[in-house]
């Protein structure tokens, strides 16, 4: 049985460290500082202190992380070791000298556009949230251009979407509407149809969408809304589920955001950083922000020359390192290993979806892409999740979708083997066992984790932010 | 569960009507959905909202939840307390109302569901789920 790790670790500030000493060196007395508010401590205790807390965490470097809608793939070490070389380059450097970061950020972004059949990208956007943002600024700004914008007042989303999305589009200033879903667990289309005029702005929809279930009707979809003069806005998060096999260009999308740090294996959770590049086709690459990184045939430059631009969205250029380890990871698997990627990812979620569906409610149709949702038959999201971690695996991502009550949202990722994907099943199953036999035990999990179950919702209504607090 | 001096909407609100004015919380369905409240946002005196539109959001640890204006009205008082400590919301929905609004159109009452009504249609949800 698994049981991690548990020190009674001390803040870095309560460790004790050796006396202050006076520094002796050659400054007026006047002008030396007589404290400093750090901790006074040797290498061995600081490496010490760090190494025990990454005990009592958990990774993707430690064992499968199954968080639907975030893509938890393996991030390749190769990644971080071609980022390391570029760690000494400064914003400010003249163009002449850093030709190879542009060429990097030049390459991402063709093999982006190649990637998703679009006209245009920016790689300025921090994250996915940012990057809708950034989208939807696109949008307004595309209206506002064709003298449009006072009367397309309206986003449409479907009622599974991200709660980002909404958020996305009220930060540029839309009405949301919410778009049903269908006993399918895809959008309405006559609802959808009925919403739509000519107030709308765009539609947002990621495909295949949050219940892993592929939109069918999406070309009909971007008939409805180019028919009447809006966008429509592809949300990434999902594109593990169909990179290489179809494209947002194909299904007839506008604009597309994608999460570098999901789909294209770069490190994150715990806030990130992420990067979040937003394509688009034909008039609407005269709106993206600028700089756009160009190449003359010589040489890589920066170029600020954009028609109708936004304008910047993001200090200097993007998360450049993240960009790094995506150029890295696409050149390493080129074309064919992307594909195969988003077939494993694919026949790994339906494998794993197979093996549990006995025990856990399916809600919806079958067949799914690289993410599936299901009900625990006899417990709450929250204590399978909970028990999970007993285990030594990590929980997938509960209670969303919000049209699915009791959600647990479940995406392996290409990375995990037939062994790993069996062994979550064989633990998913002993939970739904235990919930009908001992429903105690999962009620008072986790049992073997450093931390015992944590007060969420004394946590929400007076949380600890800072170290200070905590006295 | 549902007093009987009450209307109710389809979102799960209610409001309690006193000549002019009415005072409007969410219904015991509702805050039992959500389960513990962490937290509450009420507009500002003095707004007016028409009847459907959000006046406010409510936030459990599961999601975060609009709410919806039964009747169009201006606000004449928020309930701070509840603000302060959201949990008074899961121990009394109705003794613990959200805002107090000065009626604008107050023939939309007869657009609102009674006690009898609102249970059926809490049933039927429960049903769907």
């Amino acid at each position: 049985m698994y049981q991690q790790a548990k020190y009674n670790e001390p803040l870095l500030n309560e460790i004790k460290g050796e006396e202050e000493k006076e520094i002796s060196v050659d400054v007026p007395d006047k002008l030396k500082r007589k404290s400093l508010n750090i901790p006074n401590l040797e290498e061995w205790q600081v490496v010490r202190h760090y190494t025990r807390l990454s005990q009592m965490n958990y990774g993707v470097d430690i064992n499968t992380y199954p968080l639907g809608s975030c893509t938890m793939k393996y991030n390749p070490k190769l990644n971080e070791e071609i980022a390391k070389w570029f760690s000494y380059l400064h914003p400010y450097q003249e163009e002449s000298t850093v030709q190879g970061a542009l060429q990097i950020m030049y390459e991402l972004q063709e093999m982006l556009k190649k990637i998703t059949d679009m006209d245009g990208f920016t790689l300025q956007p921090a994250a996915g949230a940012h990057g809708e943002f950034t989208g939807m600024l696109l949008v307004r700004a595309y209206h506002e251009y064709k003298g449009e914008l006072e009367k397309r007042r309206n986003v449409l989303l479907p009622d599974s979407a991200h709660g980002t999305n909404p958020a996305s589009a009220a930060m540029a200033g839309f009405n949301v509407i919410e778009i049903p879903s269908n006993e399918k667990g895809m959008v309405d289309l006559e609802a959808l149809e009925a919403a739509t005029d000519d107030t709308t702005a765009a539609f947002m929809i990621t495909n295949p969408n949050t219940l892993g279930i592929f939109e069918e009707e999406i070309l009909e979809i971007a008939k409805i809304m180019h028919k009447n003069g809006a966008l429509l806005y592809y949300d990434g998060a999902n594109l593990n589920a169909i990179m290489g096999i179809t494209s947002p260009g194909i299904m007839g999308f506008d604009i597309v955001h994608l999460n570098l740090h999901k789909t294209f294996s770069t490190p994150h959770g715990g806030g990130g950083p992420g990067s979040g590049p937003v394509g688009v086709r034909g008039e609407l690459v005269d709106f993206l922000p600028v700089p756009i990184v160009r190449h003359d045939g010589e040489k890589y430059y920066l170029d600020y020359n954009v028609k109708h631009t936004i304008g910047k969205v993001r200090s200097f250029y993007g998360n450049f390192g993240v960009m790094v380890k995506a150029w890295a990871y696409i050149k390493r698997l080129g074309g064919e290993g992307l594909k195969n990627a988003t077939i494993r990812a694919v026949l790994n979620s339906n494998y794993l979806k197979e093996r549990i569906k006995g025990y856990y409610e399916l809600p919806h149709k079958d067949l799914r892409k690289h993410e599936f949702v299901v009900k625990p038959k006899n417990a709450r999201a929250l204590d399978v999740a909970k028990r999970l971690l007993d285990f030594g695996v990590h929980a997938p991502t509960i209670y969303f979708p919000l049209i699915v009550h009791e959600a647990l949202m479940i995406e392996p990722t290409e990375s995990e083997n037939k062994e790993t994907l069996d062994k979550f099943a064989e633990i998913m199953l002993q939970i739904a066992k235990e919930a009908e036999e001992n429903p105690e035990i999962l009620k008072e999990a986790p049992h073997n984790t450093a931390f015992k179950r944590v007060d969420e919702v004394l946590a929400a209504r007076k949380p600890v932010l800072t170290w200070k607090d905590k006295r | 569960m549902y007093p009987e001096d009450l209307k109710y909407t389809k979102s799960h609100e209610w409001a309690k009507i006193e000549g002019n004015k009415a005072k409007i919380g969410i219904t015991y369905y509702a805050q039992e959905q959500l389960n513990d409240i962490v937290y509450v946002e009420l507009p500002e005196v003095g707004t007016t909202i028409n009847k459907g539109e959000p006046f406010g959001v409510v936030e459990s640890v599961k999601s975060s939840s609009d709410v919806y204006m039964p009747l169009s009205g201006k606000v004449v008082a928020v309930n701070d307390m509840v603000v302060d400590q959201p949990e008074l919301l899961n121990e009394d929905p109705y003794q613990n109302w959200l805002i107090e609004i000065e009626l604008e159109n107050p023939d939309e009452a007869n657009e609102l569901m009674d006690a009898e009504e609102y249970t059926k249609f809490v049933e039927e949800e429960e049903k769907n789920h």
